[in-house]
């Protein structure tokens, strides 16, 4: 058998592979070390246990939502599920229409109202405001003491709104504890006993407010700005604009009007009263509740005082988000809890095993020796696909799904074909009467163009699916094109260089029947068979031809043997004797 | 297997042949039959058995149950919402699926509590999911829009790796017979459509163009230089192809059935229905048809469409004249195959 340059072709990239996969092992265990990437793979939700909720988002209205407004929404659930103590939420858009909120554990009933409710902004006026802790229990106001409302309330600031039962749940309210979510959103047209939270620079402050009085959804915009001072100079402290649209404007003057003859009354700058305040209240929190130093008529106010640019902004986003009334239809919530996910990943792991204990038995009856390759090809596919799995699990969160898992069992039949189709071209190559070494080369030039092709096809469905699709459908089209990407790997870099090894073996050089790759078995007959055995005609399937005759001869070599009988026939005939097979090397 | 090795070296050889492309008026008209009757069925039977995914409603899932008897998880539904007609199933060794119309939170918190007393398990052994019928819509419509981008994507990438038009369409022509024809199994099986399964539905057209483009790879190897040869026609070369992959085309579908198939039966018969089952139906019955489909629909397809060529009628003529003449100087000629 003629030698190519080196002396163990397929050893080198052998080695390489080797270097691949020791390097992929080290980056996980050197994160593993770090603690901050795992051995096993990162578990979806389905196999975790939580819940996934799908939300539809709905305007106010029946408006249609564009892809800004699903990101402000998804920024509001992720402050209300943060908000709420919930850890380790996945918050995430889907096909630019829904929200997908995917929480580990259940969540109480509580959260899933929080979840689904619109952000509801509302402007009302402060009727009172205190200290935020709770008045301790002998301190309170007697029954007979508390304010009784003398008649109907004439306005939304009228202290007539405040009954017994609301001054008892003033006092009683502590905005110093994290706030336990209210299912339930406050009647506009009804007074709020509520909290200012604490901040870095306030503590917290209760309050009770009257009736809604200016909408939120009457902002068309608002914005942040250093202010300016009264020269026009650019101050150093940042102020809150908004914008109200008409029927805001309308409103809000008539507030203002009210409110700043409070503050008038109380003494201007350095007055208290209260109900010169009005509340900007988010989820019924009150994020900000300034005064009214004067009446506002073009629907323009500017809210000011010891914000940073910070606290600016992110007033200035919640009063956008109120700009946008979204409420959420939950179009399909899913409960998996963990023992569900387990015993499916169980099942689904032990199908997948015996699915691949069938293909190695399958594949040692068809091929014999040659199936070994194939089962060591497989291993090593599995491994590049661990790997990969364990690593983008630290490095891009990747979980696998159950879907995932079932992409994977898929995976290892198309993988397998690769190894198919190769070795179906190097039979064909024997069958031409090839010796081993060159059948491997030429059937490994064909196999690659066919493996290369037909792969293209599998990623193209992978990618499409991954970027078209919605939920699992992602997990599985990803798990899917990280297999096709595995086995191209593999084919290139572990089968063929195994091959190449392997064909200068005595065992599969010279074809021992349980090679897999026995020419006689393959109904060639090649020249030397030593023994003593001399070729008879009858023997001699094919007649191989200078190689290099291009590709006209290619349909030539694939005669009928009928029709190559006749050629021969003709040939005699003639009186030329075309017949010395060669090895062609 | 020395069996199945000495077919394959006749295939290779073409001392055993099947007519796969010379009989194509046949194949055709079974795909037809087939194609009409995966349309005519779903609309005989009223659709499709579609999914709660699809429908809308609610569906517990009670594991670690003492008993699997079905009435009782009918009770706890019946006691809530009388009148309403639940679907209980046992869907693996203890676990049962109950599943409901819409039902309101609060009926469905009560549900949820008088399955877990009713089945004697713990609170957290009982799940609830509330799908809405939209759901399924836009799965669908997303795997709808997937299936046209996948499709023209893919129409050109064959188009380009095999610089003709015609592979292309015959691709996607077997694709095609491979997708309705699954779609009428599922309908006249009356298995369930859930998202999973339309997930394998996808897979099951990437499957079959992926078989389609091998079997093609090698066609186009052996009509690469049809011009200038007398050997075969060009319907011959094609259906000489196609046989020498044959063997190729059933190791490979074996090999890609065997875990699917395992799935199947194994998985579905511990586990019952879900993900797994459901993924695994779709893709079982599309690798048989897919490949099916490549060898008796597409490749003849293929043929058909380009024996009309000039140049190729023109060759058809040669390779006639050709054994005409071989015919009459070898008369003896031991004529077997």
């Amino acid at each position: 058998m003629a030698r190519t340059g080196r002396k163990k072709p397929g050893l080198r990239v052998l080695v390489w592979l080797g270097v691949i996969l020791a390097a992929l092992t080290a980056v996980l265990a050197g994160g593993t070390i770090a603690g901050q990437a795992s051995w096993a793979p990162k578990l979806a939700l389905d196999l975790e246990g939580g819940t996934q909720m799908i939300l539809a988002p709905k305007v106010e209205g029946g408006a249609d939502i564009n892809e800004q407004q699903l990101n402000q929404a998804v920024a509001i659930i992720r402050q209300r599920v943060d908000g709420s103590g919930v850890s380790e939420a996945e918050i995430s858009t889907q096909s630019g229409r829904n929200v997908v909120v995917s929480l580990p554990g259940t969540p109480s009933a509580e959260t899933r109202n929080l979840i689904q409710a619109s952000a509801d902004m509302n402007f009302r006026p402060v009727l009172l405001n205190g200290d935020g802790a709770p008045v301790p229990p002998e301190k309170r106001t007697p029954e007979d003491q508390l304010p009784k409302p003398t008649a109907a309330p004439a306005n939304s600031s009228d202290t007539n709104w405040i009954t017994p039962e609301i001054y008892k749940q003033f006092e009683a309210l502590d905005c110093n504890s994290p706030a336990a979510e209210k299912s339930e959103r406050s009647d506009p047209t009804k007074p709020l006993v509520t909290c200012e939270p604490a901040t870095d620079k306030s503590p917290a402050i209760k309050y009770i407010l009257g009736p809604v009085e200016v909408k939120g959804s009457n902002i068309v915009t608002s914005s942040f700005q250093l202010q300016q001072g009264a020269q026009g100079a650019v101050t150093n402290d940042w102020a809150v604009n908004i914008q109200f649209d008409a029927e805001g404007t309308a409103k809000f003057k008539e507030v203002t009007e009210r409110l700043n003859q409070f503050y008038v009354a109380a003494g201007g700058e350095s007055g208290t009263d209260p109900k010169a305040q009005f509340a900007i209240v988010l989820d019924d929190q009150v994020i900000s509740a300034p005064r009214a130093l004067a009446v506002i008529t073009d629907g323009r106010p500017q809210i000011t005082g010891g914000f940073t640019e910070q606290t600016a902004k992110a007033l200035s986003d919640q009063l956008k988000f109120g700009a946008l009334p979204i409420s959420f239809d939950i179009q399909s919530e899913q409960q998996i809890s963990a023992t569900l996910g387990g015993e499916q990943l169980r099942m689904g792991l032990l199908a997948g095993l015996i699915g691949l204990l069938l293909v190695v038995v399958y594949s040692l009856f068809q091929y014999r020796a040659l199936g070994f390759v194939t089962i060591a090809s497989l291993v090593v596919a599995g491994a590049l696909t661990y790997l990969a799995i364990a690593i983008l699990g630290w490095t891009e969160n990747y979980r696998l799904s159950l879907a995932g898992v079932a992409g994977i069992i898929v995976a290892i039949g198309q993988t397998a074909d690769s190894f198919i189709v190769y070795f179906e071209r190097i039979r064909d190559e024997l069958r031409e009467g090839r010796g081993l070494v060159s059948a491997v080369e030429n059937g490994w030039k064909r196999a690659k163009r066919t493996v290369l092709a037909s792969k293209a096809v599998n990623l193209l469905a992978a990618l499409v699916l991954y970027f078209v699709a919605v939920g699992n459908v992602r997990g599985f089209a990803f798990t899917l094109g990280l297999t096709a990407i595995a086995d191209l790997i593999v084919v290139f870099m572990f089968t063929h260089p195994t091959l190449q090894l392997l064909a200068r073996t005595r065992f599969f050089g010279e074809g021992h029947k349980f090679s897999g790759l026995d020419p006689e078995r393959l109904g060639a007959v090649p020249l030397y068979r030593g023994a003593g055995r001399v070729r008879t005609p009858e023997d001699r399937p094919v007649v191989v031809r200078s190689k290099n005759t291009g590709a006209a001869a290619e349909a030539e070599r694939r005669m009928t043997i009928a029709e190559r009988r006749l050629a021969e026939k003709q040939e005699q005939l003639a009186g030329s004797s075309k017949t010395s097979a060669k090895e062609n090397k | 297997m020395s069996g199945f090795a000495t077919f394959g070296n006749e295939l290779y050889t073409g001392k055993r042949s099947y007519d796969f492309v010379g009989a194509k008026k046949i194949w055709f008209i079974i795909a037809a039959v087939g194609v009409a009757l995966s349309i005519i069925i779903p609309v005989a039977k009223g659709g499709f058995n579609l999914g709660i995914e699809f429908r809308g409603g609610s569906e517990f899932t009670v594991s670690n149950v003492k008993t699997t008897d079905a009435t009782i998880g009918e009770k706890a539904v019946t006691d809530v919402v009388p009148g309403s007609v639940p679907r209980v199933a046992n869907v693996a060794g203890n676990t049962m699926r109950i599943q409901t119309d819409k039902l309101t939170d609060d009926e469905t918190l009560k549900i949820k509590q008088g399955l877990t007393s009713a089945y004697g398990v713990t609170d957290n052994e009982v799940t609830s999911t509330f799908v809405g019928p939209t759901w399924g819509a836009d799965v669908t419509k997303q795997a709808l829009i997937g299936l046209v981008v996948f499709v023209l994507l893919a129409a050109l990438l064959m188009a380009l790796y095999f610089r003709t038009w015609k592979m292309s369409l015959s691709a996607l022509a077997g694709m095609a017979v491979t997708m309705f024809i699954t779609a009428g199994v599922y309908a006249l099986s009356d298995f369930e459509v859930t998202p999973s399964a339309i997930i394998g539905f996808l897979t099951v057209l990437s499957y079959s163009l992926y078989d389609t483009v091998v079997v093609f790879d090698k066609i186009r190897e052996n009509t690469s230089g049809i011009d200038s040869s007398t050997r075969r026609t060009f319907g011959e070369e094609v259906n000489l192809a196609v046989n020498q992959t044959l063997v190729r085309s059933i190791n490979t579908m074996m090999v890609a059935i065997l875990p699917v198939g395992a799935i199947l039966f194994i998985g579905a018969g511990l586990l019952g229905a879900g993900t797994l089952r459901d993924l695994s139906l779709a893709l079982f019955v599309g690798i048989l048809i897919g490949t099916a489909a490549t060898i008796f629909v597409a490749a003849p397809m293929y043929a058909w469409l380009r024996q009309g060529e000039p140049e190729l009628v023109k060759q058809a003529r040669r390779v006639e004249q050709r054994r005409a003449g071989a015919e009459r100087s070898a008369p003896a000629s031991p004529a077997r195959a």
